[in-house]
């Protein structure tokens, strides 16, 4: 695991608090009484075989579930003191808060700047010399800025799989979320793009809480604080990176590590 | 492997590929029948008098400026009405009742509407704004409302792109809702967990990525409503001036086609030709375009 700065490890304050968190597919029970805390401007990362649910976690964070129908959650995510599964919540400033980043880069179909900045534009009015700054800090932040300084006009499509990706970051960062939810975010992509998202991801845990899907364990362990192994819908272990890969308690896990099975 | 069997498998697909071709080939040569006849009859009456003079009288020179400014009117009026009914409806089946009941059962009369006999449309709106209306309600309201311009009552121009209208709304429903559920979830996902409400996801994502396949559908149903006749006769019926005015009867290039090809005389036959191959090359024109633009299925 790389070495964190201790401000960033310091931090121990709760930022979500996942409380008995059960999943339904329709009939299907796909995520089994599920409790873990996600620790603020830290990275968590989820870890388990295809299938075991962690994906299905990720997803409730920001509710983006709720665009299908029969699916359900139960239980409690409590952001920031506030159950986010209560019906009364926006979900849309829900999302504000909570961003996410998916598995296929997924730029909209318009210019780069557009892309970046329409996010922005929901929420907020501002000059367009103050959009310009915004969009350009968060694409230097998704380490795409001195790629696409001189091609803003140009679609978001044209950019390299890698591009895509960061520019979804970009996107997600420049709405200024506490939470950003990443649903392995560089399986679509080459070492190279990967090496450079996972960097990223360490810079970006300074101000925001991250928490990782992946099925990757090294990417697991390079970029995260604290690791959750997820099998078959239930938690079976969550405890700090360093101890569940080097010294987990369950053998379960000791297992899936060690590439004995998943 | 075994020697007959490798024989009777080549044997079987040379007799598949050869009765292939022969359908195929048979389909094209009518086709090709029917464009060299258009091409050879309609070519020789094509000339600038075509589009600038009005539908003679039996045994004088003349052209079809009025039709085809009968034809063109008519179908912007349609489109321009049954667009939006179109893209809204289709937007609703795709996107905010993909799921629901109701959006199954509006999916089910669309496709009863979209394979109605277009006769069958031109009776609706005949009967609901040209035959029974006389001193009803509506046409009063119509009147109070228009003055003489009121377009109920009689034959006019309305009429016929109202009827065209009723053609147009299911071709734009379908290929709207077809073209939006290409566009793939991860998309929609992706804006949403922006913050975007789903109207913003709408207009600013899913729209924008269907645009292409929305503007084909949208020429696929000019092409569909350019030949229909059978609404129109009902509706619109015919003029053989001069007519700008919507409340009045229309002319149409299909209308005047089908009164020209049936009469006796001549030069009324080689009119109704150059009518059909203009409306032939409009359709060909369209159906050109909405291939280029048509997206590929994968995204």
């Amino acid at each position: 695991m790389d070495a964190k700065t201790p401000a960033s490890v310091a931090g121990t304050n709760i930022k979500v608090d996942i409380r008995d968190l059960s999943f339904y597919y329709g009939g299907t029970k796909a995520l089994k009484n599920v409790s873990l805390p996600l620790y603020d401007r830290q990275v968590t990362a989820f870890i388990g075989p295809s299938g075991c649910g962690k994906s299905t976690l990720l997803r409730i964070l920001n509710r983006i579930y709720e665009l299908y129908p029969n699916q359900r959650a139960e239980g409690e995510v409590v952001l920031d003191g506030e159950n986010i599964l209560g019906s009364r919540l926006d979900t849309n400033l829900l999302r504000s808060r909570v961003g996410m980043v998916f598995q296929k880069p997924t730029p909209f179909p318009m210019t780069i700047y557009d892309n970046v900045a329409f996010g922005i534009r929901l929420y907020e009015r501002m000059p367009r010399s103050e959009l310009d700054g915004r969009i350009e800090s968060a694409l230097q932040r998704a380490a795409l800025w001195t790629e696409v300084k001189d091609k803003l006009k140009e679609s978001g499509l044209s950019l390299s799989g890698g591009q895509q990706q960061r520019l979804c970051i970009a996107r997600t960062v420049a709405t200024r979320p506490e939470v950003i939810l990443l649903d392995e975010p560089c399986s679509a992509l080459d070492p190279i793009s990967t090496a450079k998202i996972e960097e990223l991801i360490d810079e970006l845990s300074a101000e925001y809480t991250i928490v990782i899907v992946t099925h990757n364990m090294q990417q697991a362990s390079r970029t995260s604080d604290h690791t959750a192994f997820m099998y078959l819908g239930e938690l079976v272990e969550f405890g700090p990176t360093e101890k569940i890969f080097t010294a987990p308690d369950k053998k379960q896990t000791e297992q899936y590590i060690t590439g004995r099975f998943g | 492997m075994n020697a007959t069997l490798y024989f009777r498998r080549k044997l079987w697909n040379g007799m598949f590929l050869f009765l292939s071709v022969l359908a195929a080939g048979f389909g094209l040569i009518w086709l090709g029948f029917i464009l060299g006849a258009l091409v050879y009859n309609g070519f020789e009456a094509v000339s600038p008098k075509l589009f600038l003079e009005m539908t003679p009288p039996p045994g004088e020179d003349g052209g079809l400026a009025n039709a085809i400014f009968g034809s063109v009117m008519m179908s912007v009026m349609a489109v321009i009405a049954g667009t939006p009914l179109g893209l809204f409806a289709g937007t609703y089946l795709a996107e905010y009742g993909r799921y629901t009941r109701l959006a199954f059962f509006v999916r089910f009369v669309n496709d009863i509407l979209l394979s109605a006999p277009s006769i069958v449309t031109g009776l609706f709106i005949y009967e609901l704004v040209v035959y029974n209306v006389p001193g009803s309600f509506a046409q009063k309201i119509c009147t109070t409302i228009l003055g003489s311009a009121c377009f109920m009552g009689h034959f006019s121009a309305v009429a016929g792109a109202l009827s065209l209208m009723v053609i147009v709304i299911p071709v734009v429903v379908r290929t709207t809702e077809n073209m939006l559920l290409l566009v793939p979830n991860g998309l929609r996902e992706a804006a949403a967990a922006l913050g975007a409400p789903q109207s913003s996801v709408i207009r600013a994502v899913t729209w924008r990525a269907a645009r292409a396949g929305i503007v084909t559908g949208v020429l696929l149903a000019i092409a569909r409503i350019s030949g229909e006749t059978a609404p129109l006769l009902f509706t619109a019926l015919n003029n053989q001036f001069w007519s700008r005015d919507l409340s009045q009867p229309m002319s149409s290039l299909p209308v005047v086609i089908f009164q020209f090809a049936m009469s006796p005389y001549e030069d009324w036959h080689r009119l109704a030709w150059a009518g059909a191959l203009l409306i032939t090359a409009t359709v060909l024109t369209l159906s050109i375009i909405a291939r280029v633009l048509q997206p590929k299925r994968s995204h």
